[in-house]
C-alpha cells in the first residue's frame, strides 16, 4: 500500500503487486544509478558491498533510498547478514505486500 | 539574598564509595530521579523519554521476574538487542540481583550468537524479536531455560514457545538488591567474538568502577549532558560512554532504533548532542561530505572559510575553546546541533588528518586507545595540548610500559592497573599468555614520548582491526577455506609477515601450498576467490601467496604460525602476493 497525504489527510491507495524479477530489477536500475556503477555490470546474485564498492554506512543509504522508491519502511534489522540484491529484494517484497 | 541562592545541581557520584555497580546506578536513580536519563528516537519521531525515577520503576518488575526465577549472586544474564532503553534497563535489573551481564553483538549471526551463549553460560537472557525469531528458527538457545527468556517488542499473538514477554513483568512485586564486592564480576565481555576461541573478558566491579571513575575526571558528564549511543553498546565504549558514565553523572543518553546516516545527522540538532562515539569509518564519512560541501563554495568564501577555519585553529592550540568556535563557524556547529563539545572515537586506527580535520573546525575528536581487555581505554587524548598524532596519556591510574623496546623505543605495549581485567572465561591458559605479573600485553607496538604520549605503530599479535572497529582473526577466517583444493594454507595478517611501522590498511593474507602437478595458480585462486565471497566482506582475504616449502607444524600437528610467518617474510615480500 502507498501512504500519501491528500488535503491533509493520509490515503492509501494499494501498490501494483510487483513479481521479486521486477522488483530486483528496480534495485538493480536504483543502485547502478546512486553508486555510478553501469547497470549491465549488476545482477541479482551480486554482492552488492563488493559490486558497488561500498561499505556498511553506503549501504544503509541505499536502503533508505529503497524505502522511499518502495514506499515502505525497512527496519534496519532486515539488513542483517544480507549482502546480495535478491535477498534485499525478497526482504523488500514481504514489505510491499 | 536567599532567592538568588545558586541552582543545585547535583553533583556526580563519589564511585570511590560504592562496591558494586549496582549499587552506584541504585544512588544515580536517585540522586537525579527527575533527571531524563533516556531518549528512545525511531527515524524522526520520538518513541519516548524516561526520568531516572521511570527507568527504576520499569527495571525493578524485571529485577523481581529475574528473582522469582531465582537469579541472583553471579548468575550471568545475556543481552542480545540493538541499542534502545530496554537494553539498559535490563543490565540493570540483573546488576541490581547481583548477576553478571553478558553483552552479545547483535550484528553477528545467529550461530555465532548461540555459540556465544554456550560459551557464557549465561541462565537468562533479554533479547529483542526479530534477534529471538532467528535464533529459535536456528541454532536455538544453548540451555537457557524459555521461562529465563525475556523477549521485547514481541507482536501481539507471537507464539514464544514459552519464552516470556519482556513487557509482561509484574509491577508491584518486589525485588530484592543483591550486594557485591568490588572483586566480583560484572560483565563477561567478549573479544574477537567470531567463533573459535571465544575471549570472554572477565570484568569486575572494580574495573568497571575505576574505569568510570577515571574517565571522568578527564571528561566530565553532568544532568544536560546529551549523550549520542551510536555504537552498540555491548562493545566496551559504549558501554561505559553509554550507559555507566552518564548515568553516575545524571546526563542523559539518547538511542536512534534506526541508525541511518541522515537520522543520524538530524539527531545532532534535534536532541542538542553534547558528546557521541564514533567509529573511523563514520568519522571519515562525515569528513568526506564536508570537503565536498567546502569544495562547492565559491572562491571568495571559501577563501574566509579557510582564513576562519585557520584562525580557530590557532586560537585553539592550547584547549578547545567551544564558544569561541561557534562564533567563528557558526554554520559548521549549526549542523552539528551547536551543543556538541566533542566526539569520542576508538575500535581501530584514525588517522591524524582526520582528527585535525575537526580539531581545526572545533569540533575536538578525543582520540584514544583501548582494550576490552582493559575495560574500555588505557590512554586517551586529554586535549590539553590537542594531539592528532597520539592516542593520548595514560588514564589516571593507568600504569604504561614498553617491553624489550628496540633502539629507537618500539616495543610492546603493555599495561597495568585496576581496570585490567580478571582474565578470560574457562581459559587460564590464554589468561595466563596475555596477564604475565599484572602486566597486560596488549600485542600492540608503539613508544612513549617525553610528553608522556602513547605512539601506536603496529601491531604484535596476527589480527586485524577493519575501520569499523572490527577485530579478525585470521585462525577464524581458515574456516571458510577448509574444503580448499590444496596441499595446506594459512591466513595471515599482511601486516604480521611484513611489519610496516604504521597501522590502517591492515589485510589479510592467504598463503597456500598448491597440490603438487597442479597445472596453474587461476584455477586455485577462482576457489579462493569464491569461498572469499561467502565471507561478509570486511572478512576476506585480499590476496593470495603461492609457498612450496612444507609448513612447519608441532608434534599435535598445529601450524608454527611464528615460525612460518619467519620462513615467509625472509623469502618473499608484499608485491609476490598476487590481488584476489
Amino acid at each position: 500500500m502507498r501512504r500519501t497525504q491528500f488535503f491533509g489527510y493520509n490515503v492509501t491507495t494499494p501498490m501494483p503487486s510487483r513479481s521479486l524479477d521486477e522488483i530486483t530489477a528496480e534495485i538493480l536500475d536504483l543502485a547502478a544509478r546512486q553508486f555510478r556503477v553501469p547497470r549491465a555490470e549488476l545482477s541479482a546474485g551480486d554482492d552488492f558491498f563488493k559490486k558497488l564498492g561500498i561499505d556498511s554506512l553506503q549501504a544503509l543509504d541505499l536502503l533508505t533510498r529503497l524505502e522511499q522508491h518502495f514506499h515502505i519502511e525497512l527496519p534496519d534489522y532486515e539488513l542483517q547478514g544480507v549482502s546480495d540484491f535478491r535477498t534485499l529484494a525478497e526482504r523488500i517484497q514481504a514489505r510491499v505486500e | 539574598m536567599p532567592w538568588l541562592a545558586p541552582l543545585q545541581i547535583p553533583t556526580m557520584l563519589d564511585l570511590r564509595q560504592y562496591e558494586s555497580l549496582g549499587a552506584a546506578l541504585g544512588d544515580a536513580l536517585d540522586r537525579f530521579a527527575g533527571e531524563v536519563c533516556l531518549i528512545e528516537a525511531d527515524r524522526d519521531r520520538e518513541n519516548h523519554r524516561l526520568t531516572y525515577r521511570q527507568f527504576r520503576e520499569q527495571a525493578l518488575p524485571v529485577a523481581a521476574a529475574l528473582e522469582r526465577r531465582g537469579f541472583g549472586a553471579g548468575n550471568r544474564a545475556a543481552i542480545l538487542m540493538s541499542n534502545q532503553s530496554k537494553w539498559l534497563v535490563s543490565a540493570y535489573a540483573a546488576l541490581y540481583r547481583g548477576g553478571v551481564v553478558v553483552p552479545l553483538d547483535y550484528k553477528l549471526t545467529a550461530p555465532e550468537q548461540a555459540e556465544l551463549l554456550r560459551h557464557s553460560r549465561a541462565e537468562a537472557l533479554f533479547i529483542e524479536y526479530p534477534i529471538w525469531r532467528a535464533l529459535h528458527q536456528g541454532s536455538g538457545f544453548a540451555g537457557v531455560e524459555p521461562g529465563a527468556i525475556f523477549v521485547t517488542e514481541a507482536p501481539p499473538g507471537a507464539d514464544l514457545g514459552g519464552a516470556r514477554r519482556w513487557e509482561d513483568s509484574p509491577a508491584g512485586v518486589e525485588a530484592h538488591f543483591v550486594a557485591r564486592r568490588r572483586q566480583d564480576w560484572a560483565g563477561i565481555v567478549y573479544s574477537s567474538g567470531t567463533g573459535g576461541r571465544p575471549k570472554g573478558c572477565i570484568l569486575t566491579h572494580e574495573n568497571y568502577l575505576e574505569q568510570c571513575r577515571s574517565l571522568t575526571d578527564w571528561y566530565p558528564f553532568r544532568p544536560g549532558v546529551r549523550y549520542l549511543s551510536i555504537l552498540p553498546t555491548n562493545h566496551a565504549i559504549d558501554f561505559m560512554v553509554g550507559f555507566i558514565g552518564p548515568f553516575v553523572c545524571g546526563a542523559t543518553v539518547v538511542h536512534l532504533r534506526t541508525l541511518r546516516p541522515e537520522y543520524i545527522r538530524d539527531a545532532f540538532p534535534r536532541y542538542r548532542i553534547t558528546y557521541a562515539s564514533v567509529v573511523p569509518l563514520l568519522l571519515k564519512n562525515v569528513e568526506r561530505s564536508l570537503r565536498a560541501r567546502f569544495a562547492e563554495l565559491p572562491p571568495a568564501r571559501r577563501r574566509m572559510l579557510d582564513f576562519l577555519i585557520g584562525l580557530n585553529r590557532a586560537l585553539t592550540q592550547g584547549r578547545p575553546r567551544p564558544r569561541l568556535s561557534r562564533l567563528l563557524l557558526p554554520q559548521i556547529h549549526r549542523s552539528f546541533g551547536g551543543h556538541l563539545l566533542a566526539l569520542i572515537v576508538g575500535g581501530a586506527f584514525t588517522e591524524p588528518a582526520t582528527l585535525q580535520f575537526f580539531y581545526d573546525l572545533g569540533i575536538p575528536v578525543a582520540n584514544g586507545y583501548g582494550l576490552t581487555e582493559a575495560s574500555t581505554a588505557i590512554t586517551v587524548n586529554d586535549l590539553r595540548p590537542f594531539r592528532a598524532d597520539t592516542v593520548g596519556k595514560p588514564l589516571p591510574g593507568v600504569e604504561i610500559r614498553i617491553a624489550d623496546p628496540e633502539p629507537g623505543g618500539i616495543g610492546e605495549v603493555m599495561a597495568r592497573g585496576k581496570t585490567v581485567m580478571a582474565g578470560y572465561l574457562d581459559d587460564p591458559e590464554l589468561t595466563a599468555e596475555t596477564i604475565v605479573d599484572g602486566w597486560l600485553r596488549t600485542g600492540d607496538l608503539g613508544w612513549l614520548d617525553p610528553q608522556g604520549h602513547l605512539h601506536l605503530v603496529g601491531r604484535k599479535k596476527n589480527m586485524i582491526v577493519t575501520e569499523g572497529g572490527k577485530n579478525v582473526y585470521p585462525e577464524d577466517i581458515e574456516r571458510a577455506f577448509e574444503d580448499l583444493p590444496a596441499k595446506e594454507f594459512c591466513v595471515f595478517a599482511a601486516n604480521y609477515l611484513w611489519p610496516r611501522h604504521e597501522l590502517g590498511g591492515e589485510t589479510l593474507v592467504i598463503i597456500v601450498r598448491p597440490e603438487p602437478g597442479a597445472a596453474n595458480l587461476d584455477g586455485l585462486r577462482k576457489e579462493i576467490a569464491d569461498r572469499n565471497r561467502r565471507l561478509a566482506d570486511f572478512k576476506r582475504v585480499s590476496g593470495v601467496l603461492a609457498w612450496e616449502p612444507e609448513f612447519p607444524r608441532t608434534a599435535s600437528l598445529k601450524i608454527k604460525r611464528p615460525e612460518l610467518a619467519r620462513q615467509i617474510a625472509q623469502r618473499a615480500g608484499r608485491d609476490a602476493v598476487i590481488a584476489l
